[in-house]
């Protein structure tokens, strides 16, 4: 699928694999046993904590956002509302979530150094530099390895397209931690047995494939035969859990609440697969790349955001989940503090912000500081990789740790940077 | 922006000796931060701009001839014209409207506000201030012919009537789904037109609030499926003096809305059906939008759009024809223009700063 960049780099074409396509393609999955210590593992799992990543495709402004500079030279015209934490404001297209930001942690001073896309993208969602040598797995493939209980029914890592992609991927841990997409706010495809065709025989056919495989398997066994038969699987628990996927069997309450836009509909699909158990969810939405007439993309784009993420927030507290639930909201980059001739604002990682809310953060907490136009980071200055060892660290993982694949030992998180220790409960 | 009534005056109507083709740069005046916004008041006295610093600025039109006609100061230097500011808005102003007799000054912000100001006053301070549209942007304010009442228009998707005497409410018009981004009195005095984000129009009757027919101007609105994303709107609204055409500035054929990547057009509609007459491009097709339309007593329109990394272009379309048969370049991009009521000056309020008065004569 090519996604539509206004500077239509290389990085935007990119490919969104299948449902299906994600089922069937499970490789040398590690399960506990690739962790250096299994027991810390298994302690993990037992925990159960759960990882939404909201990620704002194109690069929000911190200023319309996070970080707002009213009365400068690049605050533009948006002002600044108090929050419900005295002291604290934010953008007044917020106003929703002004309410909730006593449940919310920001990051004001991060400097990734970083103007391009697809280096952003893999940055902020990997906590390292992209690296032609190197790849390094996704957050969620990270939650899914670390994070999901054992005989688990559903994927891992899910990723709710709302445009744009998720360009990282598992790397090192293999394509079982791969993210399953799904196409909106829909049942994954082909999640339900094929119409005409009775139980009975599509038990009967799963007994001759298993026979067939098992089979084959005595002989020549190998991980790809592992992936294969994992998938199907993994393919025939999904078959009883498709209507986690059902958004019909939400309350009209429930929808009323979020409301009607995609975006909201995907966030109240990610409510349902994180009371499910899914460790990770990563929904997308886009665009904010906004290099023309920032303020007015902002003020739409923004506006569909606040009230259902406000809303998310809210009844993810409501529900005791926030204490097992670890949201972030982030983007590639921020956008520039200079307002170009067009009103808009161009790629910027030198000063910008990422919210964050739940398990392992102090509440209502703000770290890092910009100067008074927002041009420099002014306290506390952090990256992506120090951003990648809080979540971690919030979701209980021990982010200094390693894995061991094929005797090798590979660090979880970048081993020079370390966790935002201020706003970690 | 650019639809602040009454248009027509005898000033105007006295004098149409402009020339386009000898139209040449009088005065550059620099403030310090980009402007936004630029209106002749209708005695010529002053230019006022609004800017990104949240304030208006008036600019003395004498001084401005002044420095044009080669003046200095006391040290010799050009004469430094420096503009007398109006601070009372808490962001940006885009709507600026006068009353006809010149006195009274109406901005509007990205506040919400709505400002009565004294046009003249040495030390302006707000006479008066309201919420006009629920906090949010007001996009255009225009003034009745008479001078009785204010049309604002907002991102609350409102069309509101003012008593401009005291502020009050007289009307509100309710229907537009998406920010209007603009509104004009028809000439007649008994109708309002609007235009929103989505370029649809409706036709107001002022008397009731009756929302008399919708219309559509196609062209100037695009929902980009990539950045899923609505752009387009009247960045500028007009009627022709005789008020048979409704003609509205904006942006057609975008391929990328947010690298603004599309051809500044006006859309020049028949009022009596709603339907598309011209679509005003350029020749050339250049990227950009235009913010500023006003109509010539001679007839034509002149629209100013603004084009990143090209300067910009003051267009100068005849009515029946879809081409420019004019074409002015102006230094930086420009966003919003104001014809002055002698028929020959027009300024730009440009993203560099600069308050830039044009001729449209020969040069002395």
């Amino acid at each position: 699928m090519k996604c539509s960049y206004a500077c239509r780099t290389a990085d935007h074409v990119v490919s969104r694999r299948s449902f299906l396509g994600a089922v069937g393609a499970v490789g040398a999955g590690l399960g506990v046993s690739g962790f250096v210590q299994p027991a810390i593992a298994e302690q993990l799992q037992k925990n159960h904590k759960r990882i939404l990543t909201i990620f704002l495709h194109g690069g929000v402004s911190q200023l319309e956002s996070w970080d707002p500079k009213p009365n400068t030279d690049t605050g533009g015209p948006t002002r600044a509302i108090p929050t419900s934490v005295p002291g604290v404001h934010i953008s007044e297209l917020l106003p929703y979530t002004a309410k909730q930001m006593h449940r919310l942690t920001l990051v004001r001073g991060i400097n990734t150094k970083n103007g391009d896309h697809g280096k952003g993208h893999i940055e902020m969602l990997t906590g390292r530099k992209k690296d032609p040598g190197q790849d390094y797995p996704h957050l969620g493939a990270l939650a899914a390895k670390l994070l999901t209980p054992d005989k688990f029914a559903l994927p891992g890592h899910i990723f709710v397209s709302g445009g744009g992609s998720s360009v990282a991927g598992p790397a090192y841990l293999g394509p079982k931690f791969a993210a399953v997409s799904l196409d909106g706010a829909k049942p994954p495809q082909y999640a339900e047995r094929i119409a005409g065709m009775t139980e009975e025989s599509d038990t009967r056919r799963n007994k001759f494939r298993a026979s067939v495989n098992d089979h084959f398997a005595a002989r020549r066994r190998s991980a790809d035969t592992d992936a294969y038969t994992f998938s199907y699987d993994q393919a025939q628990q999904l078959l009883a859990k498709r209507d986690v996927f059902d958004l019909s069997k939400e309350p009209g309450k429930e929808h009323e609440k979020y409301g009607k836009s995609e975006f909201a509909q995907h966030l109240l699909m990610a409510r349902r697969m994180l009371e499910n158990g899914v460790p990770f969810v990563q929904v997308n939405h886009t665009n904010y790349d906004t290099h023309y007439e920032n303020f007015d993309f902002h003020i739409e784009q923004l506006g569909e955001f606040d009230r259902p993420f406000a809303t998310l927030i809210e009844d993810l507290a409501e529900r005791e989940m926030l204490k097992d639930t670890l949201v972030v909201v982030m983007s590639e980059f921020g956008r520039t503090p200079k307002i170009n001739a067009s009103y808009g604002r161009d790629h910027w990682g030198n000063a910008w912000s990422v919210a964050m809310a739940g398990t392992g953060l102090k509440a209502g907490a703000v770290v890092g500081a910009t100067n008074a136009n927002g041009t420099a980071v002014t306290d506390r200055e952090v990256d992506h990789g120090h951003l990648l060892h809080t979540y971690l660290r919030a979701v209980g993982v021990d982010s200094k740790g390693e894995f061991v694949i094929g005797g090798r030992k590979l660090p979880i998180a970048d081993p020079s940077k370390s966790a935002i220790e201020e706003i970690l409960a | 922006m650019n639809a602040d009534a009454p248009k027509p005056s005898a000033a105007a109507d006295a004098k149409k000796t402009a020339d386009p083709t000898q139209t040449h740069l009088v005065v550059a005046l620099k403030h310090a931060r980009p402007l936004t916004a630029v209106r002749f008041d209708p005695k010529l006295q002053y230019v006022f701009t609004g800017a990104e610093d949240n304030t208006v600025q008036r600019w003395k039109l004498a001084d401005a001839q002044a420095l044009a006609a080669g003046a200095k100061g006391a040290d010799g230097k050009p004469l430094e014209v420096k503009p007398t500011l109006f601070e009372g808005h808490d962001s940006w102003v885009r709507a600026i409207g006068f009353s006809p007799d010149g006195k009274t000054l109406y901005t509007g912000g990205y506040d919400g506000q709505v400002i009565t100001w004294d046009a003249t006053a040495d030390k302006p301070k707000p006479i008066r201030k309201f919420d006009a549209h629920n906090n949010q942007w007001v996009r255009a304010i225009v003034v009745s012919a008479d001078g009785k009442q204010l049309a604002t228009c907002g991102n609350d998707n409102l069309v509101k009537l003012w008593n401009a005497a005291d502020g009050k409410l007289i009307r509100e018009f309710k229907g537009h789904e998406s920010h209007v981004y603009n509104v004009a009195f028809h000439p007649d005095g008994k109708s309002l037109a609007s235009c929103d984000l989505k370029a649809n129009f409706k036709h107001w009757e002022i008397a009731t609030g009756k929302c008399v027919r919708d219309f559509k101007a196609e062209a100037l609105h695009k929902y980009d499926t990539g950045f899923r994303a609505d752009i387009g709107g009247a960045r500028a609204l007009a009627f022709s003096r005789d008020g048979k055409l409704l003609a509205a500035g904006g942006i057609t054929n975008v391929t990328n809305a947010f690298a603004g990547i599309g051809n500044p057009a006006v859309a020049e509609l028949d009022w009596e059906s709603g339907k598309l007459k011209v679509l005003h491009v350029g020749k050339e097709a250049v990227n950009g939008v235009i913010w500023g339309l006003e109509q010539h007593v001679d007839g034509y329109w002149l629209g100013i759009a603004g084009s990143r990394g090209k300067g910009s272009n003051v267009y100068f379309w005849k009515p029946e024809a879809a081409q420019e048969f004019f074409k002015f370049n102006v230094p930086d991009v420009g966003r919003d223009m104001s014809l002055a009521a002698d028929g020959v000056q027009f300024a730009v309020a440009h993203a560099d700063g600069n308050l830039r008065i044009y001729r449209m004569e020969k040069k002395a």
